[in-house]
């Protein structure tokens, strides 16, 4: 193929940064003339201005307008990464987060004036609580890790009231590694439990390593396999019976919503990835939201602020004092997600009870159809149905000279995302499919024959083309290991050419 | 349901593909007992008039800022954004892609993220930043620890014209790291003696600029005191928009910027979601927490982005990982990224300068409310003073009358009855002339 | 004259006198894959047995390098944080890492020497 003179290729057009375009004279806003006052800098004024290139408003909507053309999103592609929950993004989310009344509120306005905002974090945490069966709920954690950390704060917290220091938290070895990271900032050492061959938890190793040192085993339900861990109310038995608390990470609650109530699990606290479940984008990597239902036992001790409402409305608790709760601190600016509870609070709202309950149904229901289907040419990892996710080997690559992450560059060139590689880390090459509910029979089928065709042609030694895919993206791989090992993170002016 | 596209024909012919009968036979690893029969007790699914209606009612009870003149400040700032932001961050390929993992099909977040990172490092005086954190707050705690992994000390002092929530979230979440975090009082009056305790055992010393009651200091002698002694130094910024006008804290010897990002290209949100802008020097960038997007070259030769140095990350490291961070605020970087980019250099500049003025032309008419006392005389866009009566008082009249008059200061700090009088008022570009006059009339009647 | 013994965490120990050089084995540069940074003890730095003495890493990786022997640092070596791919290029070369002066040399008998190190990968296959 003839390069062309740009460097561009009809719709994947070659964009420079934003430093190495426009001129000083340029600029994308027109403000008003500031009053003539003199200044109270104190002689503190900012000596030379930040470098920031000028640009009109055309030369910057074309930029990032550009910049977007080179993403795959949901929007435009099917987009099965496990354990991520790539579902369709409603725009009515959207629309209603910037309502004025919702996106134009400051956190601090006095209560009487922001009744609706409170109320509607009070609403969006009923529907939580009931849809877990779990009686409190904090709403402030900013995230999947960030929900884990208040959990295990809490957790930690209530065991301090008790007089208990309890110093280890369980964690399977398949288990996300937010889990580890959360349980060491919260001061614990984590102690790994191992996989069976079925892809559960080793409800033996588990029980071995249990005492009254415990604070918590936390356990991913559905697990990161994609698989139910069937032996749950016997592990919940188990760390109850030594005092300590169950950890549920939700981060795969999108599978058993309205099916399963995570209060008859035994689990005394589970942060819910309201980006994952509920429908809010991911946006290129945030903002997420991640509410912690609690149990009663917990409760006291989730961090502040807290919602409640009695016969004069509804307020916020932002202090401790006097409000009868032993709270173990405060783990965000503000009031949490707010904008990211719209969100999730108009898909809940137009999904309803039947709803959600169709879309856990659905979601479980397509991830079977993907396993059944590329089960003939694909190695399934464990056998029987998976929930929400298809986890597979790469043992049906073995001898191909094709990794699964070539695998996956080929699916690209396709125009499918990937699928999660190598992870969960208890199999091996690890290719993990969530297709979720929001995907038709007609997606997964053109997938399945894309799969399927790939598998095949790996197998019949077409080595090659995967090792140079992808070929059709605005770049090809990526010299990962020269960014890391002479990092530029930033761009500087002296490179300018 | 308009999200859900299979068919009750698709599902029979998916059930016989898989050789099962009914779903039900899908969720047999589910005990029994844990098992729903029916639906919980909630509403049914609802079309998108009848959500928007029941939505635009709890709208429809806040005031919001716009429709009446708005003074709120204290760590998040109202800021007008231009029209361009959300026609970008609302495009699909930004709005509905996930962490940039696959570089190959996400240069266009890679970029602008690489983008932002420069932005932040530029706006803040820093060598590089990350591609966010969850917000200011939580930013602050993460700089706070990072001062203690890079120094091998355990004391982390913070001052207290620090944001009490930064302060707080700082404490809580560092409670059981092993560092000690002391917390100074609250410091209305810029009278503490932060130089006077730093000693061999500091980490870091966290302050704020503008302080949270307003002021701007020269921190370079405080910069010296900290590294004389091993020390780092922490600012906090709770206002990008200060960044513009101010000399930034890179200059004045800062180790780690943390900052609210807020205020630029992101609304105000009751909240949330923040955007956390975490910054440092080169020799730093190792300890640093969060995603690091940086460039590279494709198999062709041809310039493009990867995220990097995860191995700081906990997806690898788990337990010894930086932090336990994972999600950021992208869409919110992409937001930031773009207002900035309309503004530039010059824009922002003028930006912070009509804030400014706007504030000493309020600090001016001020002057004319009997009892109002103004604390500090060096100020960027937010004023603390004190009125006759208590300021939660005074700020619950003016909501009567329709006026949301700042932020009284006894909200966070309810046990320091000293505090009660203070009200802090900021003023942006948003701020007009007649809303000024508006609530200095209302202040007369209602401060007395 | 020197001898060289093996860890099962595929360290490398090569012991001249009271000295020992340590690295990490070509086993382990091609597990991590290529190694992108490395952080090394410093000098004076008193190691026990076992200890956590640097770290490696990969894009992919990363991974603590463990003490074979106690001692006391006496050198690192710069050219592997300026170049970290020559632990790639000549991991038992170019690419060591740190030496000691070894405080307890009676625990280099616990160690293994290269035909058993080599009959422990096996193992590993």
């Amino acid at each position: 193929m003839t390069e062309t003179i740009s460097g561009s290729r009809g719709l994947s057009i070659e964009e420079p940064l934003l430093f190495e375009q426009g001129s000083p004279g340029q600029c994308g806003v027109d403000l008003e003339t500031p009053p003539d006052l003199p200044d109270h800098l104190g002689g503190l004024r900012r000596r030379q201005p930040a470098a920031l290139p000028g640009l009109a408003e055309p030369t910057v909507v074309r930029h990032f307008t550009r910049l977007s053309q080179k993403n795959f999103g949901i929007d435009s592609v099917f987009y099965p990464l496990g354990s991520c929950t790539m579902k369709h993004n409603p725009r009515l989310n959207e629309k209603l987060a910037r309502l004025a009344g919702f996106a134009d509120v400051h956190p601090f306005q006095p209560e009487s004036t922001v009744q609706g905002a409170l109320a509607l974090i009070d609403l969006a945490a009923h529907w939580l609580k009931t849809l877990t069966g779990l009686p409190a709920i904090a709403m402030s954690p900013a995230a999947g890790a960030h929900g884990e950390f208040c959990g295990l704060m809490t957790i930690r917290a209530a065991l301090e009231d008790r007089g208990e220091r309890r110093t280890r938290v369980l964690v399977p070895e398949s288990a996300h590694g937010t889990n580890p990271a959360s349980a060491a900032a919260c001061g614990f050492t984590v102690d790994p439990i191992p996989a069976t061959s079925r892809g559960r938890v080793d409800v033996g190793a588990l029980k071995a390593k249990l005492g009254d040192d415990v604070a918590a085993v936390m356990l991913t339900n559905p697990n990161t396999c994609g698989l139910f861990e069937n032996d749950i109310l016997e592990i919940a038995e188990a760390i109850h019976g030594v005092g300590g608390f169950f950890y549920g990470d939700g981060a795969n609650f999108n599978a058993i919503v309205g099916r399963v109530t995570v209060a008859d699990l035994g689990i005394d606290a589970m942060h819910i990835n309201l980006h994952k479940t509920f429908s809010t984008p991911h946006g290129g990597g945030g903002p997420g939201a991640g509410p912690t239902v609690l149990s009663d036992a917990l409760a006291p001790y989730a961090p502040l602020p807290a919602v409640v409402h009695d016969a004069g409305g509804f307020h916020l608790v932002e202090h401790a004092a006097g409000s009868g709760l032993k709270p173990c601190g405060r783990i965000k600016g503000f009031h949490g997600q707010f904008g990211v509870f719209v969100r999730a609070l108009a898909y809940m709202m137009s999904m309803g009870a039947d709803g959600l309950r169709q879309a856990a149904s659905d979601a479980v229901l397509n991830a079977n159809y993907l396993q059944a289907r590329l089960s003939g040419e694909l190695t399934p990892s464990f056998d029987g149905p998976c929930m929400h996710e298809a986890l597979f080997d790469d043992r049906f690559l073995k001898d191909s000279g094709v990794t699964t992450l070539d695998f996956a560059k080929a699916l690209i060139d396709e125009g499918f995302h990937p699928m999660t590689m190598y992870f969960p880390l208890v199999v091996h090459g690890a290719l993990l499919m969530e297709p979720t509910e929001t995907e038709s029979k007609e997606t997964l089928d053109r997938f399945i024959d894309s799969v399927r065709g790939l598998a095949q042609r790996a197998k019949q030694g077409n080595a090659a083309e995967f090792l140079s895919a992808p070929a059709h993206t605005p770049r090809r791989r990526l010299d990962e290991t020269a960014a890391a090992r002479t990092p530029e993170l930033r761009w500087r002016p002296e490179k300018k050419v | 349901m308009r999200y859900l596209p299979l068919t009750e024909a698709d599902r029979r012919d998916m059930l016989a593909a898989i050789g099962v009968s009914s779903v039900d036979d899908l969720f047999r690893d589910v005990p029994p007992a844990a098992r729903r029969d029916g639906p919980v007790d909630l509403p049914r699914h609802a079309g998108e008039l009848e959500v928007e209606r029941r939505l635009s009612a709890l709208a429809g009870r806040n005031l919001d800022a716009g429709s009446v003149p708005f003074f709120l400040g204290a760590g998040a700032y109202r800021h007008h954004i231009p029209a361009a932001v959300d026609a970008i961050i609302q495009r699909g390929e930004f709005l509905t892609s996930y962490t940039p993992y696959q570089p190959e099909v996400a240069q266009g977040t890679l970029q602008y993220l690489f983008e932002f990172q420069t932005q932040v490092a530029m706006i803040t005086g820093m060598d590089v930043a990350n591609a966010s954190m969850y917000d200011g707050a939580t930013a602050c705690a993460e700089a706070a620890a990072m001062a203690c992994r890079i120094t091998r000390r355990k004391s982390i002092l913070l001052s207290g014209n620090l944001h009490p929530h930064y302060r707080s979230v700082t404490a809580t979440s560092l409670q059981y790291s092993g560092f000690t975090v002391d917390a100074l009082d609250p410091d209305p009056l810029d009278l503490e003696d932060l130089l006077g305790r730093i000693d061999s055992g500091t980490a870091c010393v966290v302050v704020q600029n503008p302080g949270f009651f307003g002021k701007i200091k020269d921190l370079g002698a405080l910069a010296d005191a900290c590294h004389d002694a091993g020390a780092l130094l922490v600012v906090a910024v709770t206002e990008p928009v200060s960044l513009g006008l101010i000399e930034p804290p890179g200059a004045m010897g800062a180790d780690i910027v943390v900052a609210e990002g807020l205020g630029i290209g992101n609304a105000l949100n009751f909240g949330g979601p923040g955007l956390g802008l975490f910054a440092t020097r080169d020799k730093y960038v190792r300890q640093m927490p969060g995603r690091l997007a940086g460039q590279t070259v494709d198999a062709d030769g041809r310039r493009g982005w990867v995220l990097t140095l995860s191995t700081r990350e906990q997806h690898i490291r788990r337990e010894k990982a930086t932090s336990n961070i994972c999600t950021n605020s992208g869409l919110c970087a992409l937001a930031f990224t773009v207002h900035m980019a309309l503004l530039g250099g010059e824009g922002l500049t003028r930006l912070a300068e009509l804030n400014h003025a706007k504030a000493v032309q309020l600090a001016g008419k001020l002057r004319s409310v009997p009892g109002a006392r103004l604390l500090h005389q060096t100020f960027f866009n937010e004023l603390a003073i004190t009125v006759p009566r208590p300021a939660a008082e005074v700020v619950a009249r003016l909501a009567d009358r329709r006026i949301l008059g700042g932020v009284p200061v006894s909200r966070f700090y309810p046990s320091y009855p000293e505090l009660a009088p203070v009200l802090l008022l900021a003023a942006t570009e948003t701020t007009r002339e007649e809303d000024m006059d508006q609530l200095v009339a209302a202040l007369k009647e209602c401060a007395l | 004259m020197s001898t060289v013994y093996f860890t099962k965490d595929h360290e490398w120990v090569k012991v001249t006198g009271d000295e020992g050089v340590i690295g990490i084995t070509d086993y382990a540069q091609k597990a991590l894959g290529d190694v992108v940074f490395v952080e090394l003890p410093a000098i004076g730095l008193d190691l026990a047995q076992g200890a956590e003495a640097a770290v490696v890493e990969s894009v992919k990786a990363a991974s603590d390098v463990y003490s074979p022997v106690s001692g006391t640092v006496v050198a690192t070596n710069q050219a592997v944080v300026d170049q970290p791919g020559l632990i790639n290029e000549a991991p038992e070369e170019g690419g060591w890492f740190f030496s000691l002066r070894l405080s307890n040399p009676s625990e280099l008998d616990e160690l293994m020497d290269r035909a058993a190190y080599d009959e422990f990968l096996t193992g590993l296959e």
